[in-house]
């Protein structure tokens, strides 16, 4: 668990010591992803970094998470799974472009790094955090909320076969208290 | 309005410049943005190897982006709107990134929203589509149908088509094309059906 002193992001490791960005990078092989999408979080910085440096996942940056979405539609018809890595905020973004998974039956994986939650210090990310549950379930993803950093790449392995049993999306939500809230040094 | 530029005396009909650029496919897949481009594709000739978009506006680009990554070997050509572009306009510096030597993008450019009420359009003021790609990056990149543009690839349709299907991408081209009311050529709508037949297509040459 994060506290105040802590100068930016807590290690993602809970109590028992699971490094969750490192499993879920592992379990891309098994989900057959090679393609990662994302626009970068520091809650998804071990992980973005690690599918950085293997020449076998290629990461793709975006401008908008949306891109991700169809990026992951496009990879999919092309015959592959892809992940898209966004913090929460990035759930706000794919609103309308999640119509396109929907309407096809394309399964894509989302890992979303969540902001507003407990300890959160900046205002300006609660609202959109606090929706992100809600916004999901309303466009038919399947969101899976593990509550332990050693549970985080089960439920990603468990939510990508979901995703290719139903041909929709699902979501994997990284809870504020798995990842530690990000101070503000010159702030509160 | 469209009507009022000074360069429509050049301008391109699009039913007859997608369907000779498509008649120039090969085994390419086309990825075709919502409206407008999906009827032009649609009208030149119906094929499990397109994927029309009829929603999701903005997604074109990367979509084909998505194809062109998990399928090195073939070419893409993704034909969509100046105004669909423009929604996905941050697609164009994820494609600069990404560098797909198999993918095009044909962006169809009558500097409105024909499919809308003809409301004029950003490219019909200042905005130049071309420009910002080699910004963002595409150094492949041409406008065809306009006067005095830098770096055309002329409207000699065997070359356009031989830079949009055989130029080490990525490739962008505007087509600066005529505002026109042309009749609809709907392809299905189901798209599980269009998602299905593509994707089969695809896995199976």
């Amino acid at each position: 668990m994060n506290t105040a002193d802590d100068p930016d992001i807590s290690p993602q490791r809970d109590a028992d010591g699971a490094d969750w960005g490192e499993q879920v990078f592992r379990s891309l092989p098994g989900l057959g992803i090679r393609h990662v999408a994302t626009v970068p979080d520091a809650g998804l910085g071990r992980f973005l970094e690690l599918c950085d440096a293997d020449p076998a996942i290629r990461l793709i940056t975006l401008t908008t998470e949306e891109e991700g979405i169809a990026l992951a539609c496009g990879t999919w018809l092309g015959g592959e799974l892809a992940a898209v890595a966004m913090q929460s905020s990035g759930v706000g973004n794919v609103v309308n472009m999640l119509g396109l998974p929907n309407v096809c039956r394309i399964p894509c994986l989302l890992l979303v790094s969540m902001r507003g939650e407990a300890e959160e210090r900046n205002p300006w990310q609660v609202p959109v955090g606090r929706a992100v549950p809600d916004l999901l379930a309303a466009l038919g993803v399947d969101v899976f909320r593990p509550e332990s950093a050693s549970g985080v790449a089960p439920a990603f392995v468990e939510a990508g076969g979901r995703a290719r049993r139903t041909g929709r999306p699902a979501a994997v939500l990284v809870s504020q208290r798995i990842i530690g809230a990000k101070s503000f040094t010159d702030g509160d | 309005m469209g009507d009022t530029s000074p360069n429509r005396h050049t301008r391109l009909d699009r039913r007859a410049l997608v369907a000779e650029i498509l008649d120039r496919r090969g085994d390419a897949a086309v990825v075709a943005g919502l409206g407008s481009p999906a009827w032009d594709c649609h009208a030149a000739g119906d094929s499990p190897l397109n994927f029309y978009f009829w929603g999701a506006m903005g997604g074109a680009a990367m979509l084909g982006l998505g194809v062109a990554l998990a399928q090195p070997a073939r070419r893409v050509l993704v034909v969509t709107g100046d105004a669909e572009m423009l929604m996905g306009v941050g697609s164009l510096a994820a494609i600069a990134a990404q560098a797909p030597s198999n993918l095009a993008v044909l962006v169809l450019d009558n500097e409105a929203f024909g499919e809308t009420g003809r409301q004029t359009g950003l490219t019909g003021g200042n905005t130049d589509i071309a420009a910002i790609a080699r910004g963002a990056g595409i150094d492949a990149t041409f406008t065809v149908g306009g006067e005095g543009e830098e770096g055309s690839a002329g409207t000699d349709i065997d070359a356009l088509a031989g830079t949009l299907f055989e130029k080490e991408g990525p490739v962008l081209c505007v087509a600066k094309i005529a505002l026109s009311a042309e009749s609809g050529s709907y392809p299905p709508r189901d798209g599980v059906l269009l998602q299905a037949r593509f994707r089969a297509a695809l896995a199976g040459d």
